[in-house]
This record gives structure tokens, C-alpha cells and sequence, in this order.
């Protein structure tokens, strides 16, 4: 006996039963065995036309046109066949795009690894976390034989595939130009012309970049259109904000992006972050700046990776673990 | 035994003829119903694309048989405006979401064989089988 008998037998089996006695126990069965059908991939027209089979033998004297509705309920039922192997090959397809994108992503996060350097007097946090597969954020540490650290913090504006991919441009442009890594103004212009030349005029970059230089105790920054940081004056126990004056990435070909300086005392902190952070939705609307500030102060008692770690989990629970934008907090603190 | 037809189309009363003579042959070549079904849902799918798309054109439709294998083969053809994207045709999703409701995908998972030939401004062939089994 082939499948296709067996199923025949099974389903007329299942049938006469419930024809007997129309109890729940059957129509059970029933479910049953259309999951089983669906597992088979056996189509509604061959449904139909396999109780059709079925209802012939059991009564050979089906009035003609009882039989003949039969014919058109199974013209009826081509169309949904039509409509439901077009979804199973959709569903396939689905599938092999979302493995595609997961490699693509695992790529990412070994392109994008920014391992936080090991420096001496300096407590370094750093969180990223995409909202969708893929990230817009991007942040990049370097660390030079005099123990400075330089660190990028970039988004490009929109998210998933495309952002990702222009991500990965940043990176290398900022990896092939080491030497003006010391002047944050020059790298934000060398990188704006990149942009500016080799992307759609309708994708945008804004980025942050400082360098802070341990034998001044100094943070040089320069910023391109990206959400201002905040400093916090340990001594004073305030935050203010990081201010910087500057063009996005790629809207014009002459920028230039000017230098700013910070000299850091013990305990102060230089945070960066990307507008994912301040653009957090809760139900009551925006998340404030000052909120953030709220949230860092709560946790300053902690190392700088436990502060963006704590924030970050305040911050998707008040949006109900749902991240609507790319997420990137750094922080900088001078220990003593 | 040598059955064939060949109907021209070229207005909706055209697609019900194609339909009913490849059910004829269908059921002459001995298909089951719901082959036949499937069958004549991909004639007029095919039939209905030369209505909206070319204007005009034909549906052939004859006995195949190949090493003792018999089979009914659809030939759909038109001298249309023809298509620029075939790859894009015979992507699922495509038609139908664009409202053109045909879906070539669909004919093709219908029959057994599908092949297709179409150059821009001059017209489209598409030759389709089932094979009795």
C-alpha cells in the first residue's frame, strides 16, 4: 500500500466515524490528520478531491448534481492551492533571506568589534546594541604606543541593510588614514569627503570623535552633526553638555570641523552616545536628556561598562525591550 | 491517437474556449480531476495573460510523449510587447502583488515541465507540460 492509499484509508476510516456518531473525539482526529496533510504538503485540491474519493465509495448513489458541486468546489479550491504553494515558496525564501542577513550581521560584528583598549587610569564603557538585525551605530576604539586613545562614535542616518553597509565604508576609510588620527578636526573632514563622494546624497552620517591623551590629561573632540555628549565635573558634581559645531557627514564638499578640548580632572567623564539613546520612547513620549543624565548619575558609583550596561537595561525596559533606533553609549573616566 | 487544438485569443470568451478544450483533451488523456483542474486553471492563467498583455496571441495544446510517457503541452504565444524582466516574472510575489493576479510561479508549480521565451517588442512563448502519471 503507497501513502496515498494509506492516506485514503486513514481519512475514510476517520470519516465513517464521524458520520456514525458526530462526537468531538473524531473531529479531533480530524485536526489531527490535516496537520499531517499540511506536513505532507499535500494541497486543499487534493483535500477536497480526497474526500471526494472517499464520499463516492461510500455512497455510490450520490445524486448527479451533488457530484457535479463537488467539481466546482474543486475548480474553487485550485485558486487557494495556487495562493498557498505561493506562500510556502515564499515562506522558503524568507528564510534563506533571513540566514543570508544573519551571516551578514555575524560579519558585521566581527568587522565592527571595537575591543575596549586597556589603559592605564582610564575606565572605559562601551555598549552597542542594533534595533534590528543589523547596525547603523558604529563606534571604534585605537589605542597608540603613548597609551592614547582615540574613539569614534558614528550613525548613519536610517537603519538595517543599507546603514549597515555604509558603515562598513566609515570603518575602513577611518582605518586607511592613521596618521591624522591626533587631530579629530582633520579626520572628520577626510571622512566627509569620503562620504560626500561615495554615498547616495540622501544617506547622511553624523559622528563624534575625540582622542583623549593621558600624559595631559587632555580630550581633543570634533563633531559632525551627532548628538552632543555630556561631561561631567567631578569636582562640581554637574553635567554639561558636549558641545560641537560642525556639518554632517557628506552634505557638503567643504567642511571644515572645529577642535575642541577638555582637560579631564580624576573621576570626571567624557559620555558619548548615539541619538538612539536620547530618541528612546517610552509611553510617555521622548525620553530628556535629562533623564540620561538622571539615569548615568544613579549608577555613577559603578565602573564605567557597569553605568552603560545599567542605563542600557533602564532604557529598553522603559521602552518594553523594543529598540526603535540603534543604541551607543560610551563613557570615558579619568581614574585616580 | 493525435489530439490537439489551437485557440486564438483575443477577448475573455477566447480564455473559456481555451479552458474547455484542454479539458477535454485532459480528460481524453486520461487525467484525474484534479490534474484536469489544474490543467485548465494554468491554460487560463496563460490565456489570460495574452488577453491583458499582448492584446492577441494563441493557446496550442497537444498530446506529448516521450519514452512511452504521455503528456499534454500547453504552447501559449503572442507577438506582445513581450517581457523585459523574466527573472522578475518568475519571482513569487511579483504579479501578484502587483495585481496582475496571474503569477507565472503558480502555472509553473501547477505543471511539470515550464519553459519560457520572450524578447522585448516581439512576443512571448510559453511552453508548459504535465506529464500523465
Amino acid at each position: 500500500m503507497d501513502d496515498r492509499d494509506l492516506q485514503y484509508q486513514k481519512y475514510k476510516a476517520i470519516l465513517e466515524n464521524y458520520l456514525e456518531e458526530q462526537s468531538e473525539q473524531t473531529l479531533y482526529k480530524g485536526q489531527q490528520f490535516s496537520r499531517k496533510m499540511i506536513e505532507q504538503k499535500i494541497s486543499p485540491e487534493e483535500a477536497v478531491s480526497l474526500h471526494v474519493s472517499v464520499l463516492e465509495e461510500l455512497f455510490p448513489d450520490i445524486p448527479e448534481p451533488l457530484k457535479n458541486s463537488y467539481d466546482f468546489l474543486l475548480e474553487m479550491m485550485i485558486g487557494y492551492g495556487f495562493a498557498y504553494r505561493e506562500h510556502q515558496s515564499l515562506r522558503s525564501r524568507q528564510q534563506q533571506l533571513e540566514s543570508e542577513i544573519e551571516i551578514a550581521a555575524n560579519m558585521q560584528q566581527t568587522l565592527l568589534a571595537g575591543d575596549k583598549p586597556e589603559v592605564p587610569n582610564l575606565d572605559i564603557g562601551a555598549i552597542s546594541k542594533p534595533a534590528q538585525k543589523m547596525s547603523g551605530d558604529y563606534y571604534h576604539f585605537v589605542q597608540d604606543e603613548n597609551d592614547c586613545v582615540s574613539v569614534a562614535i558614528a550613525d548613519v542616518i536610517g537603519k538595517g541593510i543599507p546603514a549597515a553597509l555604509c558603515m562598513s565604508m566609515i570603518k575602513y576609510t577611518m582605518d586607511s588614514a592613521p596618521e591624522q588620527r591626533m587631530q579629530p578636526g582633520a579626520v572628520l573632514e577626510n571622512l566627509n569627503r569620503v562620504v560626500e563622494q561615495n554615498v547616495d546624497p540622501n544617506m547622511f552620517i553624523t559622528m563624534f570623535y575625540g582622542l583623549y591623551d593621558p600624559r595631559v590629561h587632555s580630550f581633543y573632540y570634533a563633531g559632525a552633526g551627532h548628538e552632543p555628549g555630556f561631561f561631567y565635573d567631578a569636582e562640581k558634581d554637574e553635567f554639561e553638555e558636549l558641545f560641537t559645531k560642525g556639518l554632517v557627514l557628506g552634505v557638503s564638499k567643504k567642511t571644515s570641523y572645529q577642535e575642541y578640548q577638555r582637560v579631564l580632572n580624576g573621576n570626571d567623564m567624557v559620555i558619548m552616545l548615539s541619538d538612539g539613546v536620547t530618541e528612546c520612547r517610552s509611553t510617555n513620549g521622548f525620553i530628556e536628556r535629562d533623564e540620561i543624565v538622571a539615569l548615568i548619575r544613579k549608577y555613577i558609583h559603578l565602573s564605567a561598562q557597569e553605568i552603560v550596561e545599567e542605563v542600557y537595561r533602564e532604557l529598553e525596559r522603559l521602552q518594553e525591550f523594543e529598540l526603535r533606533d540603534d543604541f551607543t553609549l560610551v563613557i570615558l573616566r579619568r581614574e585616580v | 491517437m493525435n489530439i490537439q487544438s489551437c485557440v486564438e485569443v483575443r477577448n475573455e470568451w477566447d480564455i473559456v474556449k481555451a479552458r474547455q478544450s484542454g479539458r477535454n483533451i485532459a480528460k481524453e488523456l486520461g487525467f484525474g480531476t484534479v490534474d484536469q483542474a489544474r490543467i485548465t486553471t494554468a491554460i487560463s492563467e496563460l490565456a489570460r495573460n495574452i488577453y491583458l498583455y499582448a492584446g492577441s496571441g494563441e493557446v496550442a495544446i497537444e498530446r506529448v510523449e516521450n519514452g512511452g510517457k504521455f503528456g499534454l503541452k500547453i504552447e501559449a504565444s503572442d507577438s506582445g510587447p513581450g517581457i523585459k524582466d523574466i527573472r522578475k516574472v518568475m519571482e513569487d510575489g511579483f504579479t501578484t502583488s502587483g495585481g496582475l493576479g496571474a503569477g507565472l510561479p503558480g502555472v509553473k508549480r501547477l505543471m511539470d515541465e515550464f519553459t519560457i521565451d520572450s524578447k522585448e517588442n516581439e512576443g512571448t512563448v510559453i511552453t508548459s507540460i504535465k506529464w500523465l502519471r
